[in-house]
């Protein structure tokens, strides 16, 4: 199977789309010549030319409503915010007119829109470009969060994406691009809201997503060297979620760890441990443990950057306190 | 292979040249805003009483804007409307029963009671909305611009908006990308001097919403918004631009709302002589003169018009207060999202739900 880039694997989505659907087109800032800040859109426009893969001025709320009423018009568009921390400026665009609009219209229309954006830390490049933000849209109805951690979902899930009718917030990580996996050159969908259970076992449950994701794959391999059996869950997907994959695993393991790059307060994964604690509580056999980021602005020194997200080791030390180990 | 979506019909026709005016047409523009006047009244007076809940701002003293505009499009152009949009939607055919069933939250109404007064919008007449958002959606009709250009469609899109809107960043950033890339776009600022109590004057730092335009490398210009052929001639040049590729304008139209804001607002900003004297030049006396001078209209036509309107104003309230039904509070959950339900859970799908 070929072994291409998670950033390949993004473009490659895109143009399979794009070939597929004329309707389907990308716009944003620096996509076209520059090819995107993290070259997840190279090439494109030397394939179908400025009309479908359009530049445009720094201008987020007008791409995210542009792209929205590209949507209403017939049109799918696929929008770039380059950091999700830009969403700030694009909020009211995505979480009043995209995620909205069919439910205020009484379901007769629909926004069939993707909003790419890039996510985490890791950078050194601090408070304005390293946050982890995807809570925020989790909250608000009508919106998807997909959040894939490896190429090969990365390409499947952005090609179901833009074809589903609801506008979604495809949230890419910024240390991923350059990761390579298997990605089969046959065309291939994942369809939304199906987590990946990334490793089988039956002590603990670590679930997590994106980045934390393949913390999380780590963390289970160190815990086997110690004899201790996690079973690790990548959500790939926030809204919807996969909560049965969870409930089935934590009523095997009895014990969960949740892992996450987002700030501790009002993180996802809180709402996660809610949703087992209301359907599986009896079979809990200790609190659950969440691994976060601390609450604080991400800093830029590499040395503060990396106390303030989490490490593989501190997810490895929350599912020895599941088990009573120190 | 999907394809466009494409429509495959002989060039359709242009909305008539004012000039062209048949009387039946112009008095169709009379009895619009006669419809819209006695409509937003009917709204005050029912919010008044307790009948009609949330809020509502009504479009009274503007209707020759709505009305002259929508009468310069055709069924192929797209409307978005703004959080005063009882006139947009009402202006481009909108069923009265409907419209007030949706204002008072049921389930006959446009949205099935879920927009009501700020999100009212009958998606099927190519209206993409209201909404409660101010300056909410200048981005989204220049979205809906992008998508006819992308179709190579001849359609443009009518993207209303009022003067405290053009003081937000959606103006600019919307009316920039718009210009650049020359979209079928005519933006209409509905100038009625207020935004909610701050005087436009008070708030820009420049006299004039249309002189913007020459920042956006787009004509812009002024017109009289009482008066409704006016409104109607300059869309229409400005829609026949559009289409013919040579990308939008932005129209300034002065007007005036009669009511406060909102319900609760007595109004304490403005006074006296100046609403005498906008209501000295209200649309609809000054068109209605109009017609008479022409004889088109006699007043006694005129008041068999009135008394139509009144009929279907009634009518209409009798549909929304009396016979129509609250919607059923197991459908809360419906239409959020596309295929998907919420479950005990969380989401479904909707086929396993059934299934």
């Amino acid at each position: 199977m070929p072994v291409i880039m998670y950033r390949e694997a993004i473009r490659d989505a895109l143009a399979e789309e794009m070939r597929r659907d004329p309707r389907v087109f990308v716009m944003g800032e620096d996509v076209a010549i520059y090819g995107g800040a993290y070259s997840a859109t190279q090439g494109l426009v030397q394939e179908f030319g400025e009309t479908r893969v359009r530049d445009t001025a720094i201008s987020e709320m007008a791409i995210t409503g542009a792209a929205v009423g590209a949507a209403m018009a017939g049109m799918r568009p696929v929008a770039e915010i380059m950091y999700v921390d830009f969403m700030t400026l694009a909020m009211d665009q995505f979480v009043n007119q995209a995620a909205k609009n069919r439910y205020m219209f009484g379901g007769k229309t629909t926004v069939p829109m993707v909003l790419r954006t890039e996510g985490g830390a890791g950078r050194c490049i601090a408070a304005h470009h390293s946050q982890s933000l995807e809570a925020w849209f989790v909250h608000a109805p009508g919106i998807f969060v997909v959040m894939p951690a490896t190429p090969y979902d990365a390409k499947g899930l952005l090609k179901t994406c833009i074809r589903d009718d609801n506008p979604i917030l495809f949230i890419e990580h910024k240390m991923l691009y350059n990761n390579k996996g298997e990605v089969p050159s046959e065309e291939y969908l994942i369809p939304l809201g199906k987590a990946a259970v990334r490793r089988e076992g039956d002590d603990v449950t670590i679930a997590s997503y994106s980045r934390m994701a393949l913390r999380a794959e780590e963390a289970g391999k160190k815990l086997a060297e110690e004899g201790i059996s996690a079973e690790v869950i990548d959500l790939r997907c926030l809204k919807p979620l996969d909560i049965d994959c969870i409930l089935d695993s934590v009523k095997k393991t009895g014990r969960l760890v949740l892992a996450s790059e987002a700030y501790k307060d009002g993180n996802f994964v809180c709402d996660v441990a809610m949703k087992v604690m209301e359907s599986a509580f009896d079979y809990l056999d200790a609190p659950i443990e969440r691994v976060c980021a601390a609450n604080c602005p991400v800093p830029m020194s590499p040395v503060l950057e990396d106390e303030a997200i989490p490490r593989t080791d501190k997810i490895v030390a929350a599912a020895r306190r599941t088990l009573g180990k120190a | 292979m999907q394809k466009v979506r494409e429509v495959k019909r002989k060039k359709p026709e242009a909305a008539p040249a004012n000039g062209d005016l048949t009387a039946e047409f112009k008095i169709g523009l009379l009895r619009r805003m006669m419809e819209i006047r006695a409509f937003e009244d009917k709204v005050f007076e029912l919010l008044g009483r307790n009948i009609l809940q949330g809020a509502s701002h009504v479009y009274a003293g503007q209707e020759a804007v709505a009305v002259g505009a929508c009468s310069a499009i055709t069924d192929r152009d797209y409307v978005t409307s703004t959080h005063r949009g009882h006139g947009h939607c009402l202006a481009l055919g909108a069923d009265l029963k409907l419209m007030m069933a949706e204002l008072c939250g049921k389930a006959t109404g446009y949205c099935k009671g879920r927009g009501g007064s700020m999100h009212i919008a009958d998606v099927s007449k190519r209206n993409l909305g209201a909404t409660g958002i101010v300056g909410g959606n200048i981005p989204v009709g220049t979205g809906a611009g992008l998508a006819c250009k992308l179709q190579n469609k001849d359609s443009v899109v009518l993207c209303f908006f009022g003067d405290g809107a053009s003081n937000e960043g959606t103006f600019h950033e919307s009316l920039n990308m718009a210009g650049k890339w020359v979209l079928p776009v005519v933006y209409i600022c509905e100038n009625n001097l207020y935004g909610m109590s701050v005087a436009f004057s008070r708030a820009c730092a420049i006299g004039d919403v249309c002189a913007r335009a020459a920042g956006y490398a787009m004509p812009g210009l002024k017109v009289d918004g009482q008066k409704v052929l006016e409104v109607r001639a300059a869309v229409l040049e400005a829609a026949e631009r559009a289409r013919q590729g040579k990308g939008p304008t932005l129209i300034e139209a002065m007007t005036y709302r009669y009511r406060g804001h909102s319900r609760s607002d007595p109004r304490v900003y403005r006074t006296k002589e100046e609403e005498a004297y906008w209501h000295d030049r209200d649309p609809i006396v000054l068109f209605k003169a109009d017609l008479v001078n022409e004889g088109v209209l006699t007043e006694e036509a005129f008041a068999a018009l009135q008394g139509e309107v009144d009929k279907a104003i009634a009518a209409a309230e009798k549909f929304a207060v009396e016979e129509s039904p609250y919607p059923n509070p197991s459908e809360v959950m419906d239409d959020v999202y596309v295929g998907w339900v919420e479950g005990p859970k969380g989401l479904v799908r909707i086929e396993e739900k059934k299934g």
